[in-house]
């Protein structure tokens, strides 16, 4: 039962991620939009490494990629890979300041939008916009509300770890 | 890891990989509805309670403009008509007519490097994969992935898309490829030499059997004629406005009508024209 109630918080986060991914934005704002599912599994993989690890990442990745119309698969690898190092390094992510955790979750956007990057160029249509790299700032600086706002609503469940 | 790689090359290299593609996003078109619908709504409240002036105020123009287009749309029923017994003289196989129905965009956003919107229409209502869609003003895309309750279209303005077209004034024939970040259209492979000027408009050909002909696509906005380059650079801007219109039109042509008389019978459909030759 209790089991079921953290794994309820982690699938409502990753929803809400992917809600937001597709909720529409004005034209100006499209490429400052943050990566919302990446930032929800960053966070769940430092704090429940045992629970989100790559193959969570790799089921939202397909669901992103069939939602967004990109190529099946593209996001899946891109999570994938970001995952695995930060499961990799999540206990030391957990101790670190705020300030010292956003500064990390911009190298693993960067990481993360490169790949994407990467596969869009071999595609023949990778972002010719400097804007585009404007989504891993937008991401450090909202990262300290979602991982304050998730760990309230953890505490509330009791599903700390 | 190596799954996703697997996946993206199949679904690069593998045509029958739509199906699968399909058969993933049903599930999920649920949350495409989801989100789309309160974003609607609030528009609907928008409209409600817009003051009463404005609302007359729109009615009367919409009514003139009404007015406006069934009168143009009288003379045309009777050329397309004539133009259709003409053309059955001649035993030409291209008729001027076919199916239409309404769709509304979902307000769903796509990722901003992928030029694609998704329809409220799907398979149930007969519409298939390659269909063309229109906006009030022109051609918008057509069809690349349908599920029972959404399709998703592509856009002519992807760099995927490429629609042929000709010239208005003369008749010369090209095929404009998309550019997803001007979000304009380019010809390509003409000749340095073509006789083609800022201004001219661009309809469907016809050719390539995908878009019906006749429809407009767009106006030539820059011809750069370098003496290094082997071709010309022509430069499209886009009639259809995917950002701005919220109702679009699926088209069924001609021979496809003929050629599937299941989708005549679905009910939503009207046809064009009553007139037939």
């Amino acid at each position: 039962m209790r089991d079921l109630n953290r794994w309820s918080l982690i699938g409502f986060t990753l929803f809400m991620a992917v809600v937001l991914t597709l909720l529409p934005m004005p034209n100006w704002a499209i490429w400052a939009r943050p990566a919302w599912v990446l930032l929800v599994l960053i966070y769940w993989s430092i704090m429940a490494p045992h629970r989100v690890n790559i193959g969570v990442a790799w089921v939202m990745g397909i669901i992103l990629d069939v939602l967004c119309g990109t190529l099946l698969g593209e996001h899946a690898f891109a999570l994938v890979i970001v995952t695995f190092f930060v499961v990799r390094m999540h206990n030391q992510l957990r101790v670190y300041p705020a300030l010292h955790q956003s500064m990390w979750v911009l190298v693993f956007v960067v990481i993360y939008q490169f790949i994407l990057f990467c596969i869009q160029g071999f595609l023949g249509d990778a972002p010719k916009t400097l804007l585009y790299w404007s989504s891993s700032f937008t991401s450090m600086i909202i990262w300290p509300w979602i991982s304050m706002m998730i760990r309230d609503q953890q505490r509330r469940h009791r599903t700390s770890m | 890891m190596g799954l996703a790689v697997l996946l993206m090359v199949l679904d690069h290299r593998g045509a029958g990989f739509t199906q699968v593609r399909a058969a993933l996003s049903m599930p999920l078109s649920f949350l495409e509805y989801g989100i789309s619908w309160p974003i609607q709504f609030v528009g609907k409240v928008n409209t409600m309670v817009s003051t009463h002036d404005t609302l007359v105020k729109e009615n009367v123009d919409l009514k003139a403009q009404h007015l406006l287009l069934k009168a143009q749309v009288q003379r045309l029923v009777a050329i397309e008509s004539e133009n259709n017994q003409l053309k059955a003289l001649l035993r030409s196989s291209t008729q001027v007519n076919g199916k239409v129905l309404i769709a509304q965009l979902l307000a769903v956003d796509s990722d901003p490097f992928v030029n694609q919107v998704m329809l409220d229409k799907g398979s149930r209502e007969g519409v298939y994969i390659g269909q063309p869609v229109l906006d009030a003003n022109g051609v918008m895309g057509k069809v690349i992935q349908v599920s029972p309750m959404t399709s998703r279209i592509l856009l002519i303005t992807d760099n995927h898309s490429g629609i042929p077209v000709q010239d208005m004034r003369n008749g010369v024939r090209a095929i404009a490829m998309g550019d997803s970040y001007s979000g304009n259209l380019h010809l390509i492979n003409l000749p340095q030499t073509v006789d083609i000027r800022v201004g001219d408009q661009l309809v469907t050909s016809g050719l390539g059997e995908h878009y019906p002909m006749g429809y407009p696509v767009g106006e030539i906005t820059a011809v750069i004629k370098d003496p290094g380059m082997q071709f010309a650079t022509i430069v499209v801007a886009p009639k259809a406005q995917p950002d701005k219109s919220q109702e679009v039109l699926l088209i069924w042509p001609a021979q496809k009508v003929a050629a599937e008389k299941v989708v005549a019978s679905i009910p939503v459909t009207q046809p064009l024209s009553p007139a037939h030759a």
